[in-house]
């Protein structure tokens, strides 16, 4: 795929409505040729961008918008919502959901961030009172001969 | 809607089995929850849950498992795991769900190691 092309998708803020995402990233991973560990890891950060998105954005519309960016090596997709924002805690995984378990490492909740972070290349997050958009960048993995 | 999910039970003597299908999201965690529940106060303390057919487990799916793990402590129990992609064992090292349960690569070896 030599040319840049762009996906959009809306989906509305409903359960289960993130698998929606997921089946659409994966699609477009595949088309890319990336790896089968890299279409997964894709669905999962999507996933958890979304679920982020429905739990804290509080959005009129209700829904959130997607656009993908597909390139000759990378996916990029931005999750935007047209929310309140999210606070800092939530941005950097600092703040603690669920009831606190036994072990303090075994954290509950509000972690999701944290595991798009860890699978993905980029990830920029710009929010305000008007709505939070989350960048992410998944580069394809280079394969030896 | 477009998750589908299906929950398989293999009690033995000594253990029992979740076989889980399907996203692992609130709503089957929730199944998953209720049946490892059950089979905790019936008496079975160790358990293997093997997520072969379990294609996406999402965070909230992840702190199910927590709770779990945390209820076979109080038993003193044991929780393996089997059946999982690269990104879900990676996800769970990350979690920390590692240090307290066992990943295994089928469901026999996670048998023999509870």
């Amino acid at each position: 795929m030599s040319l840049e092309h762009k996906v959009l998708l809306t989906i509305p803020m409903y359960p289960d409505m993130e698998l929606a995402a997921a089946k659409t990233a994966s699609v477009l991973a595949e088309l890319m040729d990336f790896e089968e560990g890299q279409v997964e890891e894709i669905q999962l950060a999507i996933i958890e961008t979304c679920i982020n998105a429905f739990e804290h954005s509080q959005s009129d519309d209700n829904a959130v918008h997607i656009e993908f960016l597909l390139s000759e090596d990378q996916l990029q997709f931005k999750i935007m919502d047209r929310g309140v924002g999210i606070t800092p805690d939530i941005l950097d995984g600092s703040r603690l959901l669920g009831t606190p378990g036994v072990h303090p490492d075994l954290r509950k909740r509000g972690r999701g961030l944290q595991i798009v972070r860890s699978l993905m290349d980029e990830v920029d997050i710009e929010s305000s009172s008007n709505g939070t958009t989350v960048s992410v960048i998944k580069r394809k993995s280079r394969r030896t001969a | 809607m477009l998750n589908k999910f299906d929950i398989q039970i293999r009690e033995g003597q000594e253990h029992a089995v979740i076989e889980t299908a399907g996203y692992l999201n609130d709503a089957l965690g929730e199944k998953l929850s209720e049946k490892a529940r059950e089979l905790i106060q019936n008496g079975h303390t160790q358990l293997v849950i093997n997520l072969e057919k379990t294609t996406l487990i999402n965070s909230i799916g992840i702190s199910i498992l927590i709770e779990i793990i945390e209820a076979l402590e109080e038993r003193e129990g044991t929780l393996n795991f089997c059946g999982l992609s690269a990104t879900q064992e990676r996800t769970f090292k990350m979690m920390a769900l590692a240090k307290y349960a066992g990943i295994f690569p089928d469901e026999e070896s996670a048998i023999a190691n509870l």
